[in-house]
């Protein structure tokens, strides 16, 4: 009884979260899952009974293999499990097999490679501390922040609902996130590398961590009024993140490159020829750009301005994902949304190297490089909001005004993952009691973390 | 109260937890020609929408009572009614008369989903937030975990939200009924206790001490004059509300005696299927049902029953208060469940109500109280193909009280509210100070057989002589459970005045 206690004790309420928030996962087995869960089916059945050779080439299924290779052999690794549970999942050509146990199988799957996502978050809140000795529990940093990332709305409707492996590569980058703000520079290197041989979204931030390492991990120190000490500049340090970098992209790549395959993996990796926009439509600006499209051709054929012939048949709005052009404003092409975003990302670049805050700015420019990105891409997923929601949780913790605009990000972003949900109408009603209740929590621990802030002072 | 956005948020996760259980298996899918309580509950919406309501309770060739028969009072007859007009609105074919029997969609299972999920909204919850609030001499926080843990209760949401009943309306509104009474708005508790029994008759377990407390509450305003004025105003609240809600029914005295024939079915037997009550318990050894008469049986246990209430209840009309009231309302619900007539597994959660009420007062041994309430429907979930969401949710039920109440440390006497026991025990035994920790050793004893009990059912096959020995054993093991509740929440209620006083002047 005694060690009952102790386990159930005071400072418990980080076990008691996680396990809370594991134990609602469980209950999200039997929800709709999309065609994602089909896509993992068919990267385990395609790892497991394949040579490597053929993984980036196998098309027997539409849904190929276009994550980095650190996912396939981590479905490799994942599916040796999986012939315990279903045998039949593994092969190729049972396109669709969703028989209970690999349902079984797939979810308890996710659930259990969130525990990175926990340990993650616990190093996370290792890096937030209480200024103020909070009595209250609900008003301590490390307590809104786990509940704003372990039961983050947006990640359980993505990962447990809608289907994915997200939660173990946020693991992966607030783990790295917390290396840098505990100064492990090269662990917080060596995670990123990781992480972006996993999924290569994860390209959208990679100029916040190239800038921050080089700007002040490679200069050692600054001049007492913060601009850079070019003399100070450290070989070592670069060419040991280089060759961190270079030994696991080498990992990644080299049987690829030992098979003449890169330009196939390259090609699956970056499918140009999606589309400008996903089929679901992220809310960013070409979305709004593609709608001010079709309101002008429409004004245009009412006002008999354009020739109805000329106009192609596909149009943006039907929802599929292929190439096509616009028919008023000029067409925009994978290189103007690399420079739209490159223009986008270019003031917090130029503030991250110029007047570097440790840390703390270093984080600011991650969320903005992972919005701009969102906003400017070339067909990007809503669900990459995710990226720029989760660091700024972070954020949030540490000043009021942070804070107020997390409430934003959060609200809305949350609330553009809604289309991820779109059949059956019984999930409606459960994304939108999840959705209040992320939105309610999101403004509870608001209001607690202003009052806590509104005696400090401003800028802290 | 401050902090309505963490009550708010407790509130959202609890109807989550709900939501995310129904959309798992109900009673008796899929499987003809009898189905389950989830087809019962369709095919009183068919009758009550397309017969008159003369017809409602009898047998004719439209409305067979065999099959799925109404064996409720009228108010579930016409809150079915209400369901059926807004089937026939979404899809008339849900509801059409013979041709709708044994119907099964996707669409169908959301619209019934989310009646009981609207009536849980309406009536239990609001009920519960109340209650939370309305808790003295505890902190802000406590009562806010107070209300998730009562809203985690596994029990009520798997059979309402899984199996597929209404009991949050009738337990709902027997709350609202113990919230008026407690708080001195004794008409409106009243009424609302009444609404509750015409809702389901199985509250009647609640009668007793409803009318000991509020005669007791007569009793010292003085009989001759405040509180006869009162008595009779309870007494015209009871007679006025019974009235308007049998009143189709009164027209002609055949239709009130078959209502009653419907919903007090003596002649069906002492128990039925396995329940953890004591006949059933004590017809593995003695076959009662054949050894005695069918109205000694009766008898029997209406007499055992009494005699196991009498003594709470006496002391309740005695000395009322709203703290004896709620152990009361316990206790006697407790003796009606192990000694009555014809008990359903269910009926477990009428006990379960006002145990969730003392939540805040004994936690630890409420906690275990209501996870083998849970453990005790174990047979009754696996039929419903309901294991994933009865563990996960009793875990997260266990958790949520584990951490919101620290319950392993409130286990000395005084937590366990036994000092006043112990000490007149003492009188007699000076060495009787072991009590807390046998009462751990207990509790580990009970939580590992229930696991164990579980994994078992679950994994193996009960032996061919013996089919239905797992069922058997939960039950029997509940029943233990059940009887040494029933000794110790009596033992709180009769120990308690002193209590209450040495307490006070503690603090």
């Amino acid at each position: 009884m005694a060690a009952l206690s102790v386990m159930t004790g005071g400072g418990s309420w980080f076990l008691a979260l996680a396990l809370g928030v594991t134990l609602l996962k469980c209950l999200l087995i039997p929800t709709y899952h999309s065609t994602d869960f089909e896509v993992h089916r068919n990267w385990l059945a395609i790892t497991h009974s394949l040579p490597i050779s053929q993984w980036y080439y196998e098309a027997t299924s539409e849904w190929t293999l276009d994550y980095p290779p650190f996912f396939a052999w981590f479905e490799y690794a994942l599916s040796h499990v999986a012939k315990y549970f279903d045998q039949e999942m593994l092969n190729v050509h049972n396109l669709n097999y969703s028989s209970s146990r690999t349902l079984l199988f797939q979810r308890f799957s996710v659930i259990f490679t969130d525990a990175l996502f926990v340990y993650a978050v616990h190093e996370c809140c290792k890096c937030v501390d209480g200024k103020k000795a909070c009595k209250e529990l609900t008003e301590k940093p490390k307590f809104i922040l786990s509940v704003l990332l372990l039961w983050n709305f947006g990640l359980l409707i993505v990962d447990h609902i809608h289907f994915q492996y997200n939660g173990f590569l946020f693991g992966l980058m607030l783990l790295s996130i917390a290396r840098l703000f505990q100064k492990r520079h090269m662990e917080g290197a060596f995670l990123f590398a990781v992480l972006l041989h996993f999924k290569h979204i994860y390209l959208y931030v990679a100029p916040a961590y190239g800038i921050y390492l080089l700007r002040s991990y490679c200069f050692t120190a600054n001049k007492p009024d913060g601009s850079i000490r070019w003399n100070t500049f450290s070989f070592v340090r670069l060419i040991s993140l280089g060759l961190t970098v270079f030994l696991v992209s080498a990992l990644s790549l080299g049987p690829f490159l030992a098979l003449n395959q890169l330009p196939q993996v390259f090609s699956r990796l970056f499918p140009f020829k999606r589309g400008l926009c996903h089929a679901y439509w992220a809310p960013n600006f070409w979305a709004l750009y593609n709608a001010l499209d079709k309101v002008l051709s429409v004004i245009g054929l009412q006002l008999k301005l354009l020739d109805p012939k000329k106009i192609p048949k596909a149009s943006m709005t039907s929802g599929l994902v292929q190439q096509f052009q616009h028919t008023v404003l000029p067409s925009v092409t994978p290189l103007v949304t690399l420079i739209c975003t490159l223009i986008a990302i270019l003031p917090s670049i130029f503030c991250l190297w110029f007047k570097p805050q440790g840390p703390r700015g270093f984080l600011r420019c991650l969320i903005l490089c992972a919005l701009s990105s969102f906003m400017f891409g070339w067909h990007v997923h809503e669900k990459a909001i995710l990226l720029a929601i989760l660091p700024m949780s972070l954020l949030s913790v540490g000043k009021a005004g942070d804070a107020s605009i997390f409430l934003i990000l959060t609200t809305t972003g949350h609330y553009s993952l809604f289309p991820l949900l779109f059949t059956a109408p019984g999930k409606k009603n459960l994304f939108l009691i999840g959705w209040k209740l992320s939105t309610s929590l999101a403004w509870a621990l608001w209001k607690s973390s202003v009052n806590l802030y509104s005696l400090s002072p401003p800028g802290s | 109260m401050e902090k309505w956005y963490l009550m708010t948020a407790v509130v959202l996760l609890g109807l989550t937890v709900r939501w995310t259980v129904s959309l798992n298996s109900y009673s008796g899918a899929g499987k003809p020609p009898m189905f389950g309580d989830y087809e019962a509950q369709r095919h009183w919406q068919e009758i009550t929408f397309n017969l008159p309501i003369k017809q409602w309770y009898f047998n004719s060739s439209d409305n067979n009572l065999q099959y799925w028969g109404l064996d409720y009072p009228p108010l579930t007859a016409y809150h079915s009614l209400l369901c059926a007009y807004v089937a026939q609105f979404i899809n008339p074919d849900w509801i059409a008369l013979h041709s709708s029997r044994g119907y099964e969609s996707q669409a169908h299972k959301l619209f019934m989903r989310a009646t009981v999920l609207i009536a849980d909204l309406l009536i239990y919850i609001p009920a519960v937030v109340l209650h939370c609030c309305c808790l003295k001499e505890i902190s802000t926080k406590k009562k806010i975990a107070n209300a998730l843990c009562i809203l985690l209760y596994p029990g009520l949401i798997l059979i309402d939200y899984g199996h597929f009943q209404y009991n949050s309306v009738s337990l709902g509104l027997a709350l609202w009924g113990v919230l008026g009474v407690s708080c001195d708005w004794d008409l409106l508790g009243s009424l609302a206790f009444c609404l509750a029994v015409n809702y389901k008759q199985m509250e009647l377990y609640h009668s007793l001490p409803f009318f000991g407390f509020l005669l007791g509450k007569c009793f010292k305003k003085g009989l001759k004059g405040k509180g006869f004025v009162l008595f009779v105003k309870l007494a015209g609240t009871v007679v006025a509300s019974f009235t308007l809600c049998w009143l189709p029914f009164f027209t002609e005295r055949a239709q009130a005696l078959q209502v009653l024939r419907r919903l007090f079915p003596v002649d069906r037997g002492l128990f039925e299927d396995k329940v953890a009550n004591i006949w059933c318990s004590v017809s593995v050894f003695l076959k009662i049902k054949d050894i005695l008469p069918h109205h000694v049986q009766i008898i029997v246990s209406f007499c055992l029953t009494l005699l196991s209430l009498l003594p709470a209840c006496v002391k309740l009309t005695l000395q009322p208060s709203p703290k004896a009231f709620r152990f009361t309302l316990v206790s006697c619900a407790l003796s009606f469940f192990l000694f009555s007539f014809q008990v359903h597994e269910k009926s477990i959660l009428l006990v379960s109500l006002p145990v969730c009420l003392v939540l805040s007062e004994i936690p630890f041994m409420s906690t275990w109280f209501l996870l083998v309430s849970t453990f005790s429907m174990l047979p009754l979930l696996l039929k419903d193909d309901l294991l994933m969401p009865s563990v996960v949710t009793t875990m997260a039920f266990f958790i949520a009280c584990a951490t919101s109440f620290s319950i392993f440390e409130k286990t000395s006497e005084e937590e366990l509210r036994l000092k006043s026991f112990s000490v007149s025990v003492r009188k007699h035994l000076p060495r009787f100070t072991f009590l807390p920790r046998i009462i751990q050793h207990l509790f580990i004893i009970s939580v590992i057989t229930m696991v164990l009990l579980t994994l078992m059912t679950v994994t193996l096959d009960p032996p061919q002589k013996l089919p239905d020995l797992f069922s058997v054993l939960v039950s029997s093991v509940s029943c233990l459970n059940f009887l040494f509740f029933l000794v110790y929440f009596n033992i709180i209620i009769m120990w308690d005045s002193k209590d209450g006083r040495n307490q006070k002047k503690i603090h």
